[in-house]
């Protein structure tokens, strides 16, 4: 039988990143939420890690050993979603 | 840049109620949402509440968010409502909220005090195939039927029965879609009963201790595995079993909308009875930073009758700050609180308890 959770699994789909390359960068010793963020790209699409943050965080505790609590909460950086830069040139006060 | 009093961020249960109760203290209230429509989750609801009669249970969903919304009419001249607007970020030096309405207005508020009733978005989970069309989170599929009318397919692999998966499963077969299983990770049904006995007298089978494995298609998804797990949550690869189904609903819990208050620095603690990191509180609704409030599932996931109860204490209170009143304000307030602990009471808000303990403070 296939492995429970495959590493082609699509975690960011903003980004296309996998839970293969999450894997290999927890593994490489980045287990911090906010470099894997940074390395991968994953959580930086237009829906802000919606999704793959809870996902990242849990595989990050399942490989390390670490509880959910233990692990430290990447940025979350306004804006929550895609503005043009047009918008925020325009608005000046 | 916009000034108003209240400002409040979403329109559902919790901000409806928020903002009803700071309109009718007299407070100038901003409420910005970024549906097109208001009335958050309640619109697509259109089964009965639970809990007692003050709280409008036997009330369908989509009635109880037309009350609401009459409300927010009467109270227009106090009351400004912007739709389609999502708040974009809270900036601490300033304490301004941006949003953006559609995509090509963009706008500074600054208001005196900030509910946040920001709600939840659904958990997702990992297995091969996971993004294949045909394969949804339970909310998205109730959003498509109840409110848009569209069924997502004909046979459908309900995955998780809490109250959503329960009550989505029974929707899609009111909808005349066949469910062909229902699967809990967990040993036991997270749902009510009621709703359980419901789905199962119309023949459909609720499997504990089982999960999804994978989904398999090309353009979409055309068939499931499932699989039963051991004690130590572990798939029994001899149980696994493909069923024929073209759409998997996920409804495998909530995430709290944080991002607001987290960008606000307002203090958090992660309390996975209420769904992950919620903000310490104080028992009506005020945040570590004195000008914000929270209400609703963004403060902890629980359900549309705690979140108007929320709400309408972080109504009350932010206006109350601005030195808002009217007779019986008090009285009300303590009212609502107790209606609130009262709803909390049963063996079923065990959980609830528990993850408020640790977030419920004095300042």
């Amino acid at each position: 039988m296939e492995k429970f959770t495959d590493d082609d699994v699509i975690v960011c789909r903003c980004e296309d990143v996998t839970l293969g390359q999450i894997r290999e960068v927890i593994r490489r010793g980045y287990t911090d939420p906010e470099e894997i963020k940074r390395i991968t790209r994953a959580g930086m699409g237009p829906c802000q890690g919606k999704t793959c943050r809870d996902i990242i965080i849990r595989e990050v505790a399942r490989i390390t050993g670490k509880r959910i609590d233990e692990i430290p909460v990447p940025t979350y950086r306004p804006p929550s979603k895609p503005i043009k830069v047009g918008l925020l040139a325009e608005e000046s006060d | 840049m916009r000034k108003t009093e209240v400002l409040v961020v979403g329109g559902g249960p919790a901000g409806l109620s928020a903002a009803i109760a700071a309109a009718s203290m007299g407070a100038k209230v901003l409420l910005v949402d970024d549906g097109l429509k208001l009335g958050g989750q309640l619109v697509k609801q259109t089964h009965k509440f639970f809990g007692s009669h003050r709280q409008s249970a036997g009330v369908r969903g989509i009635k109880i968010a037309g009350m609401l919304l009459s409300d927010i009419e009467k109270l227009k001249d106090k009351i400004e409502v912007v739709s389609n607007t999502t708040a974009t970020g809270y900036y601490q030096d300033d304490g301004v909220v941006t949003a953006m309405t559609g995509e090509d207005v963009y706008m500074k508020i600054k208001s005196e005090r900030v509910i946040i009733a920001t709600g939840a978005s659904e958990r997702m989970l990992t297995f091969p195939n996971n993004d294949l069309p045909g394969v949804y989170g339970a909310g998205a599929v109730q959003t498509l039927m109840n409110v848009y009318g569209i069924v997502p397919g004909d046979r459908v692999l309900m995955v998780g029965a809490g109250n959503i998966g329960l009550i989505v499963s029974y929707q899609l077969m009111q909808a005349n879609v066949e469910v062909a299983t229902v699967v809990e990770a967990m040993p036991y049904i997270g749902g009510y009963l009621v709703h359980a006995s419901k789905i199962r007298r119309l023949g459909v089978p609720i499997y504990t201790s089982h999960t999804i494995l994978e989904v398999y298609g090309k353009d979409a998804v055309e068939a499931a595995a499932i699989v039963k797990l051991d004690s130590k949550w572990q798939p029994i690869p001899s149980t696994k079993r493909i069923l024929n189904v073209d759409t998997v609903c996920l409804s495998v819990g909530l995430s709290p909308l944080i991002e607001l208050l987290w960008q606000a620095g307002c203090k958090m603690k992660y309390v996975p009875q209420l769904g992950g990191n919620v903000v310490l509180r104080d028992k009506y609704m005020r945040t570590s930073r004195r000008d914000i409030f929270v209400a609703g599932d963004v403060a902890g996931i629980e359900e549309a009758t705690s979140a108007m109860l929320e709400g309408k204490l972080a109504g009350l209170i932010a206006a109350s700050d601005l030195g808002y009143a009217y007779d019986g304000w008090e009285a009300d307030r303590e009212d609502t609180l107790s209606s609130l602990e009262e709803l909390r009471r049963g063996p079923l808000s065990e959980k609830i308890r528990s993850g408020l303990k640790e977030v419920v403070v004095e300042w």
